[in-house]
């Protein structure tokens, strides 16, 4: 069940990755339309930071390749944002929520240029919208884990991107959090963003999503969540690694074969 | 050349002390390095080098004397402080272990050179050779220190022996330890100790600047030889034993030369080629494996070539010129002559007066391959649901590498198929 | 006057290193720092021997691209020869410097460099190297204005590259993805450190220079969580040393950049045990009431 959208936001064409030239997605082939809420959803080591970090170029493609916007990565990244999962940084960094989330107009201000007063505004705003304003000047060693995932979020807002990629935001987040979190991603769809959203809980996937991604070391299903999160589907997608698939990762590896012949 | 049939034929009482001493100075270190190396751990051996110098200093100027086992008394207790120092300042600070490493190896070393300048200033007669500690000097270690030193990396050898099945369970698996009730506090504590120790020894050959090589060096060089600990320790051993041996040659040869940094130099070469031209985990034999891959892809690809060339005719005992086999597929001339002159040697194709023939070898060759290439695409298409139009290229690839055990169960997982996603027939 | 130039050169070094030092400690990079303020020893020789001086430019960028040579080796071994990575870091320093002693050893007639000053530098000595003009005006000891202009330039550096640092330090995966350069910004600070390290060497010596890369900065984590705040308080931490270290020094007759380096690591217990936020013996205290 993979559904192609006509003038997608994001397009994956035949994309492989691996790493130390074990595949760990294959031949990728997707779609994303816009103005969506998209969930990519798979078990555990599936893929899916793989996936949004390949998508965003974070990480060489063994083959094919991604546009977004129909260009090529490297001439949208003013209009790309990701929110990265929790534990990639260092929370004993000096640095107080209003620094981290003054880095979101980092990308748009270009060399040695400051932010402006105008840029302040913006993370102040951001930090509103995430119900943080309170914590501007909290350094960031001292925030819950609900809260730092929301200094991360407000960081992505105040750069007023227009596709949002974010790791797993509800990763030990509350539920009142999660509400107030999943509220915003849909007042910014209202607004014409896209928000692909790696997400683990089954239960509340249907409500939250639109389109719904299943991974799991390659593309199980891609399309309306409705059609997606189905039995047949699901089972697919949790019922364990596929061997072969694995075993022909393990050789790739092991006898130092490229990707593709040439 | 003299001095070299002189040093080797050691013939000189005091030359077959030196060699002894060095090797087994550099033995021991080589490894116990070899487990601090395979715990991740292989800096912390650079702090406690560095950390035993004010150690040394210390128990000179409480003591007054340069006895051999006083000064190793100073040096173990402060190189065991460092180490409990950068524990204690992970554990109880936001400091990470690197800086903390960083830290504590460089200011025990600013305070062990304010000693050390301190006496050297202070005119105590007694205290010149307290800087050898810095460099080592190897060949003039006089009998007093020798013997002291061995002593020590006897025991430590032996308790390394002693304990070798626990120290390996540590390094393996920490966890595992732990549930089947090693204690492993204790080993830790025993492998800190015989860290120590083996710096407080090691120092006595290539001092403590460089102390860090003789932990770390043989045995990363060690590792890419050999997967198995026990062999790894033996080599890292030898490779120890050979610089040491080398140190004490240069230091007899050329006394105005500093002896650990050539036992370094050495040890670093035999890492380096190490790293380069082990076989099997080594650079060099990594790229080859490379490149065989190439030329095993090529190879398949022509026999592959003749195979549905032959396929098409239905006829396989057809000859084909290069011409014909070029229009096929667009290949480099050069690559495909050099292909097929390997082919015709390894027996997979014949040279014919029209060309050339695949041999009967040849064709269940090429049949092989055609057929995994096939089954590959069908798996692509019904596990992956990928389109049949883009399974091609990754079949290419795969259809390579897989095993008969792979085929087997790619055969039985489709239910021994027939026909291929694009309905050509699965051979 | 010899006390003023000496604290004054101790001083630069010690901005210089502890502003950098701030970045490498937050990126867990100190062993690298250590490795490279190794590892460009025998660069300071062969420039030695070429330009036959000390403190010229062609040695600073000579011997400072061997820095980055050395950045460039250990990510070499790692991971093109898989070797683990604290071991390639330990190899890779250890050997560069080894040849580095025994080219002073094998040149020992023709570079004025010793194994003491390898060690711990000669920054007793700097006042006496003056800079003299054609006119004969004297215009003090050349170290110092060697290590001015490179702490400008690290300043400048930091402040012109301030958010981009900043950014690739704390979090360089989102750096990336919106589009500033991860590597551009490594490269450009392994850079500073090893010609930061070049210029110390001739005061402080390879090895000493790591305790002012890495102690004030680690003393200034510990006391502040803000980071513009963090370096400023290693600047001054690593001043405050060197003042210290100078009379420390005087006073037992040893080494100045020992005892500096001795100054830092007391600076770096004090704030260890008494930090206002983060000392472990105030620490227990504020935890104390809430004990049963
Ligand atoms: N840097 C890396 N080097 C080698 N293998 C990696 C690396 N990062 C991830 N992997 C492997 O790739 C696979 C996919 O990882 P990925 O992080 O994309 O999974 P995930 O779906 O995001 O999992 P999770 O739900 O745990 O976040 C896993 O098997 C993982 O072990
Ligand atoms: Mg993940």
């Amino acid at each position: 069940m993979i559904i192609q959208v006509e003038n997608p936001v994001v397009e994956v064409h035949d994309l492989t990755v691996s790493y130390d030239r074990k595949p760990v997605l294959w031949g990728i082939d997707l779609t994303l339309p816009a103005g969506s809420l998209v969930g990519v959803i798979g078990p555990n080591g599936a893929g899916k930071s793989t996936l949004i970090k390949a998508m965003m170029d974070l990480l060489p493609a063994g083959s094919g390749y991604v546009r977004i916007f129909d260009k090529p990565i490297a001439e949208v990244r003013n209009r790309i944002s990701y929110v990265p999962q929790r534990e990639s940084v260092d929370w004993d960094f000096p640095a107080s929520v209003f620094d981290v989330v003054l880095m979101g107009s980092y990308g748009k201000l270009g060399l040695f240029k400051r932010p402006r007063q105008a840029d302040k505004d913006a993370a102040m705003e951001a930090l509103q919208k995430v119900g943080m304003q309170g914590f501007a000047n909290r350094q960031i060693s001292q925030l819950s884990g609900g809260q730092q995932q929301r200094v991360f979020l407000a960081r992505a807002l105040a750069q007023n991107a227009d596709i949002y990629f974010m790791d797993e935001p509800f990763a030990g987040v509350d539920i009142a959090t999660e509400t107030a979190i999943i509220e915003l991603l849909r007042t910014m769809r209202e607004q014409g963003k896209t928000v692909i959203v790696v997400h683990h809980d089954l239960q509340s996937a249907t409500e939250y999503f639109d389109w719904v991604v299943l991974l799991n070391m390659r593309l199980v299903a891609s399309g309306p969540a409705e059609q997606v999160l189905t039995q047949h589907l699901l089972e697919q997608t949790y019922g364990g690694k596929l061997t072969v698939l694995t075993k022909v990762g393990e050789l790739l590896r092991k006898q130092e074969f490229p990707a593709r012949e040439s | 050349m003299n001095e070299f049939i002189e040093f080797f034929s050691f013939a000189d009482a005091n030359i077959r002390f030196v060699t002894v001493g060095s090797v087994l100075l550099a033995t021991s270190s080589a490894v116990v390095g070899c487990f601090t190396l395979l715990r991740k751990r292989a800096l912390v051996g650079d702090a406690v080098a560095h950390a035993v110098l004010p150690g040394v200093c210390l128990a000179f100027m409480l003591s007054g004397t340069k006895n051999p086992f006083i000064l190793l008394l100073g040096a173990f207790v402060t190189g065991w402080l460092s180490l409990i120092t950068i524990d204690f300042i992970t554990s109880r600070s936001r400091i990470k272990e690197d800086t903390a490493i960083a830290l504590v190896l460089s200011v025990f070393f600013g305070i062990g050179i304010l000693l050390l300048t301190a006496i050297q200033h202070s005119g105590n007669a007694a205290q010149s050779g307290l800087d050898k500690f810095l460099f080592g000097k190897a060949a003039s270690l006089v009998g007093e220190d020798l013997i002291a030193f061995s002593m020590v990396a006897v025991l430590l050898l032996v308790t390394t022996i002693l304990f070798y099945k626990e120290l390996a369970m540590l390094c393996f698996d920490k966890a595992y330890a732990k549930t089947i009730g090693y204690p492993v506090r204790g080993l830790e504590l025993l492998l800190t100790t015989l860290t120590v120790f083996a710096v407080v020894v090691g120092i006595q050959a290539v001092g403590v600047v460089l102390m860090a090589a003789m932990l770390i060096t043989p045995a990363a060089a060690a590792r890419f030889w050999t997967d198995k600990l026990s062999l790894m320790l033996v080599l890292a051993a030898l490779i120890g034993a050979f610089s040491g041996v080398s140190g004490a040659y240069v230091s007899y040869t050329a006394p105005a030369m500093p002896t650990g940094p050539w036992i370094v130099l050495i040890v670093s070469m035999i890492a380096i080629l190490s790293f380069a031209f082990a076989p099997g985990k080594g650079w060099v034999s990594r790229l080859l494996r490379q490149r065989r891959n190439k030329t095993l892809i090529l190879e398949e690809n022509l026999l592959k070539l003749l195979y549905h060339l032959g396929e098409e005719k239905q006829d396989f005992q057809t000859s084909y010129s290069l011409q014909q086999i070029l229009e096929k597929r667009a290949i480099p001339k050069k690559q495909v002559s050099a292909g097929l002159s390997k082919l015709r040697k390894q027996g997979y194709i014949e040279k014919t007066p029209a060309g050339w023939q695949l041999t009967l070898q040849g064709q269940r060759r090429g049949e092989r391959v055609v057929r995994l290439h096939r089954l590959w695409e069908l798996y692509l298409t019904q596990y992956l649901q990928l389109a049949s139009d883009h399974v091609h290229e990754d079949a290419e690839t795969i259809e390579h590498i897989i095993t008969p055990e792979l085929e087997q169960r790619l055969m039985e997982e489709l239910g021994y198929p027939v026909l291929d996603p694009h309905s050509a027939r699965i051979p | 006057m010899n006390a003023f130039w000496i604290i004054l050169t101790g001083s630069l070094v010690a901005t210089c290193c502890s502003l950098l030092g701030c970045y490498l400690i937050l990126r867990r990079m100190a062993m690298v720092g250590d490795a490279i303020s190794h590892a460009v020893l025998p660069g300071i020789v062969i420039a030695f021997l070429l330009t036959g001086s000390r403190d010229s430019v062609p040695m600073l960028i000579g011997a400072g691209l061997l820095g980055v040579l050395t950045t460039f080796l250990i990510e070499f071994f790692h991971r093109y020869a898989r070797v683990q990575a604290d071991a390639s870091i330990g190899v890779t320093f250890t050997w560069l410097f080894a040849i580095g002693i025994i080219l002073i050893s094998v040149y020992a007639g023709q570079v004025d460099l010793d194994q003491d000053c390898v060690l711990y530098g000669e920054i007793a000595y700097v006042p006496l190297d003056l800079w003299i003009t054609e006119e004969g005006l004297s215009l003090g000891p050349r170290t110092v204005w060697t290590l001015a202009v490179v702490t400008l330039l690290i300043i400048l550096y930091i402040v012109l590259g301030y958010k981009e640092l900043f950014l690739t330090t704390f979090d360089p995966a989102y750096a990336a993805a919106i589009g500033i350069s991860t590597s551009v910004w490594y490269y450009s600070l392994m850079t500073a450190v090893s010609i930061t390290t070049v210029a110390s060497f001739e005061s402080v010596g390879a090895i000493l220079v790591v305790a002012f890369l890495v102690a004030p900065a680690a003393t200034a984590y510990l006391l502040t969580d803000n980071f513009k705040t963090m370096l400023l308080l290693s600047v001054l931490a690593g001043i405050l040393a060197s003042v210290a270290g100078y009379y420390l020094a005087v006073w037992i007759d040893g080494s100045i950049a020992g005892a500096i380096a001795t100054v830092t690591g007391i600076e770096f217990m004090l704030a260890f045990l008494f930090s206002p936020s983060r000392g472990i013996l105030i620490r227990k205290k504020q935890l104390q009431p809430v004990q049963h």
